[in-house]
């Protein structure tokens, strides 16, 4: 077998015809390499999803997750927002095509005067609507929680801006420039909060909750929700938190405490 | 029941349309042309991004998308003439099946024109069939409009070849059943998305199905009208007689489920604010629903359709109804607006009964201004379908020759009888 394909390589850089039957398993081999190249991505996280098993009654060992205390969270203050954009390659200018991947929401209780101010962002659903929708898979939820777009996936049909109940989608509406190699961009597609996923990953917060604590508000407190001795699973346990539109079902990463 | 429709409808002559006229290809080549220009649109958009269209974070889904959803659902209402030859074994109907299932086809190949062109990536489509996410209506509608296309393929095809006509009937069923599956997904792609208060409603398959009806007969009478006008050829009181009373069905019909769906929304407290929005507050969009889609799509043609008219007068019978189907057809257009742009213009509610503001126009009612790369687009899809029936109709025999009432056969009995009948008698319903 090997000698045969000797014999065709030494053909081949002679420039002569090659035999059929060589000619076909060469064919063959490359369909197969096509095959296993094609097939290898799914597989992986196919893999990747049936190893991470977790233990205390959770699924997977590790679900980051955020708690927002909309009570030390200040009025007016956008740390969080200009370090996400800054960190993340975005445009400052909140114009109606510009992506905003976190922005402060105020809002305002009409009958009682009540009000607050704080960060939203993809609140990185366990059930997002954005996964369902999306017909290609683009939007995929890791195995610890955090849900990213696929930019090569992506086809830019916006169903996943029309489902998620956050708006926490934006579509890049024009060509980008200045991209930060943690965070690919791609004109045509959707893109959200990524929890910083490369400084997760770093062992380090994401960027808005590093900016929160420097300036000294400490409104935002990031972990792992499936470690009960985190940070953020030891405070979800001493406060009364919610979540938004807790009645979608949706299950979201991130908890806010005081609205 | 079936077979007998079909059988008796080989007696009609099928023609293929001279197009040589100035004005055919006058048409050809503007709908060649407008085709062409939503290409090259496609790909400006693609070139700068969607900045240059009217679409944004806030409005996701814009002109083309209204036209798009019309397009498809036409498409899927516009084979039920074919449908109630074979399927329900009416051979009035027979006739008209090869226009019937050629519209659908033309139809829905303009919707995905549409949808597809506005793609963020037109060109990475391909993952949707790679990487299907089963789990999105979405996915199941990329199948299902490619079955429906290969579908009525067939369907035609069993029609038009004289020794397949026996398997009509067979086929037929399948590519009704696939067009009630077909439209439920497309009025799912709305009645899934629980975030929007304005969908978030099981309501919206079903009304779609009926709109269906609505929109696919009233575009298939125009067509049919217009180009037996055109070419000459006649059409008898006896089919217009009963297209008419059949569109003044569904038209009620799809009132029905609009009165349905906007009580169910009134009734529910939680609703009440995007009813009041659509109904009353919503600036343009109450004038789009009340002016458009209830009193031209709605009101106007059902009392033109219902108002008692002499059967004989086949002139005063196709005026009616050309002008009670293009009222459906604009009131259609009102109505995917109100429903696609009109649902996206209310703000999402993230916090129910409060005030919320924002950088990202969170509770801000949403204003939609066409430009002009997303309204080509939109009506690149128009051209694109009416090329291909226009293109179609001269290559093979779609089109009947005459629609006399001698040539056409009612319910029960075989063309034959209705032949020597002289087309004197009047149908029946």
């Amino acid at each position: 077998m090997s000698d045969r394909s000797q014999t065709t390589g030494s053909l081949d850089e002679e420039g002569g015809g090659q035999e059929p039957d060589a000619l076909r398993r060469k064919l063959l081999k490359l369909a197969g390499a096509a095959v296993a190249l094609t097939l290898a991505p799914g597989v992986t996280v196919l893999a990747r999803d049936l190893v991470v098993k977790g233990s205390g009654g959770h699924k997977t060992p590790v679900r980051y997750g955020l708690l927002i205390d909309a009570n030390a969270c200040k009025s007016g203050c956008e740390s969080c927002v200009r370090a996400c954009q800054d960190y993340n390659g975005l445009s400052h200018d909140p114009g109606p095509d510009n992506a905003q991947w976190i922005r402060k929401v105020t809002i305002v209780n009409p009958k009682t005067g009540f009000s607050r101010s704080f960060p939203v962002m993809c609140q990185h659903c366990e059930n997002a609507a954005c996964v369902d929708v999306c017909p290609t898979g683009a939007s995929f939820r890791r195995p610890d929680g955090i849900v990213l777009v696929d930019k090569h996936r992506c086809i830019g049909c916006r169903y996943c801006l029309m489902a998620c109940p956050y708006k926490a989608r934006s579509f890049v509406a024009r060509n980008v420039s200045d991209q930060k190699p943690w965070a690919p961009r791609g004109k045509g597609t959707a893109e959200g909060c990524t929890m910083c996923v490369e400084r997760v990953e770093a062992g380090k917060p994401p960027a808005c909750v590093a900016a929160c604590n420097r300036a000294g508000h400490k409104a935002m407190v990031f972990g792992n929700l499936h470690d009960p001795k985190s940070a953020i699973a030891l405070r979800l346990s001493e406060v009364a938190t919610t979540t938004i539109r807790a009645d979608l079902g949706l299950g979201p990463s991130v908890h806010y405490r005081g609205i | 029941m079936g077979e007998s429709g079909g059988r008796s409808g080989t007696k009609v002559a099928y023609r293929e349309i001279e197009g040589q006229s100035a004005g055919y290809w006058v048409a050809v080549i503007a709908c060649g042309l407008l085709a062409a220009a939503g290409v090259v649109t496609a790909l400006y958009m693609r070139a700068e991004g969607h900045h240059v269209t009217g679409m944004n974070n806030q409005i996701v889904w814009g002109l083309p998308h209204v036209l798009a959803v019309f397009l498809i659902v036409a498409a899927s209402g516009a084979l039920n003439v074919a449908s109630i030859a074979s399927v329900f074994g009416r051979p009035l109907y027979k006739p008209l099946a090869r226009l019937s299932g050629l519209l659908a086809v033309a139809l829905l190949i303009g919707g995905l024109w549409n949808l597809v062109l506005d793609l963020g990536r037109p060109g990475h489509l391909l993952a949707a069939v790679l990487y299907p996410n089963f789990r999105s209506i979405f996915a199941w509608n990329i199948y299902l409009y490619t079955g429906f296309l290969v579908i009525v393929g067939f369907y035609l095809w069993f029609m038009m070849e004289r020794r397949l006509n026996p398997h009509t009937h067979a086929v037929g069923v399948l590519a009704f059943l696939w067009r009630l599956v077909l439209t439920t997904g497309t009025g799912s792609i709305f009645g899934f998305l629980a975030a929007r208060s304005a969908y978030d409603s099981a309501v919206l398959a079903p009304l779609f199905i009926l709109t269906s009806f609505a929109f696919g007969l009233a575009i298939f009478a125009l067509v049919l009208l217009g180009g037996f006008k055109v070419l000459g050829r006649p059409v008898g009181a006896r089919l217009l007689a009963r297209l008419k009373s059949l569109l003044a069905v569904f038209v009620a019909a799809v009132l029905y489920f609009v009165a349905v769906y906007h009580l169910t929304n009134l009734y529910m407290a939680g609703h009440r604010g995007v009813e009041s929005f659509t109904l009353v507050t919503g600036g343009i969009f109450p004038v789009l629903f009340w002016g458009g889609q209830i009193f031209i799509g709605g009101v106007v043609p059902l009392v033109l359709l219902l108002r008692p008219a002499p059967r004989a007068d086949v002139g005063a019978l196709a005026r009616t109804l050309t002008a009670a189907s293009a009222a459906v057809v604009a009131g259609g257009l009102a109505q995917i607006y109100v429903i696609i742009i009109g649902g996206q213009s209310y703000p999402l509610q993230m916090f129910p009964g409060l005030i919320v503001k924002s950088s990202f126009y969170d509770g801000v009612v949403h204003n939609y201004v066409p430009h002009w790369p997303e309204t080509v687009l939109a009506l690149s899809g128009i051209a694109i379908a009416a090329l291909i029936v226009l293109v179609a109709v001269r290559l093979l025999p779609f089109l009947p020759e005459s629609l006399e009432d001698h040539v056409v056969s009612v319910h029960g009995e075989r063309t034959a009888t209705a032949e020597t009948a002289g087309g004197q008698s009047v149908a029946g319903t």
